[in-house]
């Protein structure tokens, strides 16, 4: 029996049994590693990612992530735009989790700016930037059980995540691309009863189809035998990855940006940041699971202490003033005008401003030349340092573990490509 | 505002990172800037790869977040590399500054942290800056076999080329963009405040033309001067006394051009 199960070129090893030749006719067979494409188009690659993948039979040894395939080139673009015209582009980055790229993005202005916002458009903004993690874990969670075989739960956490559009559309007339949170506060107020409506929903229907769901997979048999010891990320590798958000907690670090470095209310907010104990891809979906509850803690939390009063700042420089205003004031009018054609100017400075996004640290660096357009506006993803990150993640396991990786990162395109 | 207050992200601040800073850097260390509240660290590129690990070590910036690249066309290093960083135990942010030109290499910090492969492919993809040491200096974001660097001031916002899938070649075919109208950048500069070019119509009229243009046949003389060398008019658009404004009179300049 010619010995091929060693072959140093091969690098591999073939059960007795399987391709062996022991006829010395061939001696000189090598086992190669062989290549495949996953993706650019596959059901479970969350988007439009190609992965070269260097399969040892069904062992993965090395993945090559291709992306940009939905590079638009958003910076560029925000570059010949006037600072509020920029604000919709945002919306498009993370589509799963608009206001949640928004927030970073008007934060760095008020920093610039070192604008005042009132209070009640801070309860706002943090109230639906829950919102929005919400509808971001919905779709993730969903989307990672249906990855890995189940469908049912994916079917009933889009439920919720209708819900969560249908009150998105109710406060900003969009279902997705809100563009609602502006530098200065918001765009406009939402009405009492949609307050009412999310408050019944979060006592009601969320907690019972949520809860359902997750009742389904969080201890169901298969489910853990997908994803426990899948993926494994330790401390160190994740700090030394650039892990954020829900990949880092996973790996057991209590990091998250909404407690240490408090933006808007959130300082006043009590919620419990959970981590995970294996830093596997069980522990990013239980991290998921557990941040949904904390979000409507803290949404509930908002609805009792927020105020009344206005929901952008008084500075006309910046906040284009109310359209009744407008009727009357011919200020009011020269502001507006003002507002909508040549934008406000921003002092020259640069900021690295970062928010805890559903998905992670989601940064912009804002380079401001003193004119009406951002000089250089650096958005920093947070699936571009994790999907870096799949190719120590992969190493060693099976082809089919590749849709939990991939969805425990929670990736998506149009933020990681922009 | 009585009720508001400012909201951006609340981080600690390290009252003595400055001089620290300098103490553990040394003569790495060009300029400690700080603006809003966030210091800026300007360094020696070629002491990058020493920086970063003393900064990692010593002061206890775990994380590298972020590499984002800015091109000042202006400056003789025209590319800024700027590394955020990030203390996980201080809770604290900086940023670390580094100049470079397009043929002078940063040396690589994949060294230091791994996250760097991706974010340095993505600043030489966007900008043309190289990075010496990086194992893997491929595009990132752009199409396979894209040219030139996007996100640097003199590439159009438009690009090069567009492609389309042409039905006789059965496949996506690249050609030079067409545009049905050219790509239009409006300032605001005020033109009565600094506004160092020629305002849109202005080249039509010469300084050395009388007055406005009239519908009579152009006068036999050699062609106009080329826009470029057109100054822009050197007094203000602005009419004090109505003896300024040329009123009545055949030559209004009174230049007898």
């Amino acid at each position: 029996m010619a010995d091929i199960r060693h072959h140093p070129e091969a690098g591999t090893s073939v059960p007795p049994g399987q391709g062996m030749i022991d006829t010395p006719a061939s001696p000189e067979v090598e086992i190669q590693n062989y290549t495949i494409n996953f993706g650019p188009q596959h059901p479970a690659a969350h988007g439009v990612l190609r992965m070269v993948m260097e399969l040892d039979g069904e062992i993965v040894e090395r993945v090559d992530p291709h992306v940009g395939l939905l590079h638009r080139g958003t910076e560029k673009l925000i570059e010949y735009k006037t600072y509020l015209q920029a604000l919709p582009y945002f919306d498009r980055l993370d589509y799963c989790s608009p206001l949640a790229m928004e927030h970073s993005y008007v934060l760095a202005i008020e920093k610039l700016l070192q604008l005042e916002v009132p209070l009640r458009a801070q309860y706002l903004r943090v109230f639906f930037a829950e919102l929005t993690r919400i509808c971001n874990h919905m779709l993730n969670l969903g989307s990672h059980v249906m990855d890995v075989g189940a469908m049912t739960p994916n079917l009933w956490l889009f439920e919720i995540r209708e819900d969560c559009m249908n009150f998105f559309e109710r406060a900003s007339g969009a279902r997705m691309h809100a563009a609602w949170f502006r530098p200065g506060g918001v765009h406009q107020d939402v009405p009492l009863k949609l307050l009412t409506d999310i408050g019944d929903w979060l006592d009601t229907r969320l907690p019972r189809l949520f809860e359902d769901a997750i009742s389904l997979v969080a201890d169901n048999r298969i489910f853990k035998q997908r994803n426990v010891d899948i993926g494994t990320v330790s401390r160190d590798d994740a700090i030394a990855w650039g892990f954020s958000g829900p990949m880092i907690r996973g790996a057991g670090i209590p990091w998250d940006l909404r407690k240490s470095q408090p933006y808007d209310v959130y300082d006043r907010m009590d919620f419990e940041i959970p981590v995970g104990t294996m830093g596997d891809c069980y522990d990013r979906f239980m991290v998921r699971v557990e941040e949904v509850r904390q979000s409507a803690r803290i949404m509930k939390q908002c609805l009792s202490e927020m105020p009344d009063g206005p929901i952008a700042s008084f500075d006309r420089k910046v906040v284009p003033p109310k359209r009744g205003e407008m009727k009357r004031s011919m200020e009011a009018l020269i502001h507006h005008f003002k507002l909508y054609t040549e934008g406000f100017h921003v002092p020259a400075g640069d900021v690295y401003l970062a928010t805890e996004s559903p998905k992670g640290e989601f940064g912009v660096y804002l380079v401001a030349d003193g004119t009406n357009k951002p000089y250089r506006c650096k958005i920093r993803p947070t699936a571009f340092s994790h999907l870096q990150a799949m190719d120590f993640m992969m190493k060693g396991h099976m082809l089919a573990d590749t849709t939990a990786v991939l969805s425990a990162i929670d990736v998506v395109f149009g933020e990681c490509d922009r | 505002m009585s009720d508001g207050s400012l909201t951006f992200p609340r981080f600690s601040t390290v009252e003595d990172f400055p001089s620290a800073a300098q103490a553990a850097l040394g003569g790495r260390l060009v300029e400690i800037r700080q603006c809003v509240g966030e210091y800026a660290l300007h360094v020696e590129r070629e002491t990058i790869v020493e920086t970063m690990t003393i900064l990692r070590d010593q002061l206890a910036y775990q994380q590298l977040m972020e590499i984002a690249g800015v091109d000042y066309p202006d400056r003789a290093a025209r590319f800024e590399v700027v590394y955020c960083l990030l203390s996980l135990t201080r809770n604290h942010r900086i940023r670390v500054h580094v100049g470079t030109d397009e043929a002078t290499p940063v040396p690589t910090i994949t060294g230091v942290w791994p996250v760097a492969d991706w974010l340095e492919r993505e600043v030489f993809d966007m900008y043309g800056v190289l990075f010496d040491g990086h194992p893997d200096l491929r595009r990132i974001l752009t199409d396979y076999g894209f040219r030139g660097h996007p996100q640097r001031k003199d590439f159009p916002l438009t690009g090069y080329v567009e492609l389309r899938y042409s039905e006789k070649h059965k496949r996506v075919v690249y050609e030079p963009v067409k545009l049905a109208q050219d790509f239009r950048s409006f300032d605001f500069m005020s033109p009565w405040e600094g506004a160092d070019y020629i305002l849109p119509g202005d080249e039509k009229v010469s300084a050395t033309e009388p007055g406005a243009p009239t519908p009579a046949p152009a006068p036999e003389k050699p062609a106009p001067a080329p826009v470029a060398a057109t100054p822009p008019p050197g007094t203000p658009k602005t009419t004090d006394s109505p003896a300024q404004t040329g009123e009545g009179k055949a030559d209004p300049k009174g230049d007898g051009a």
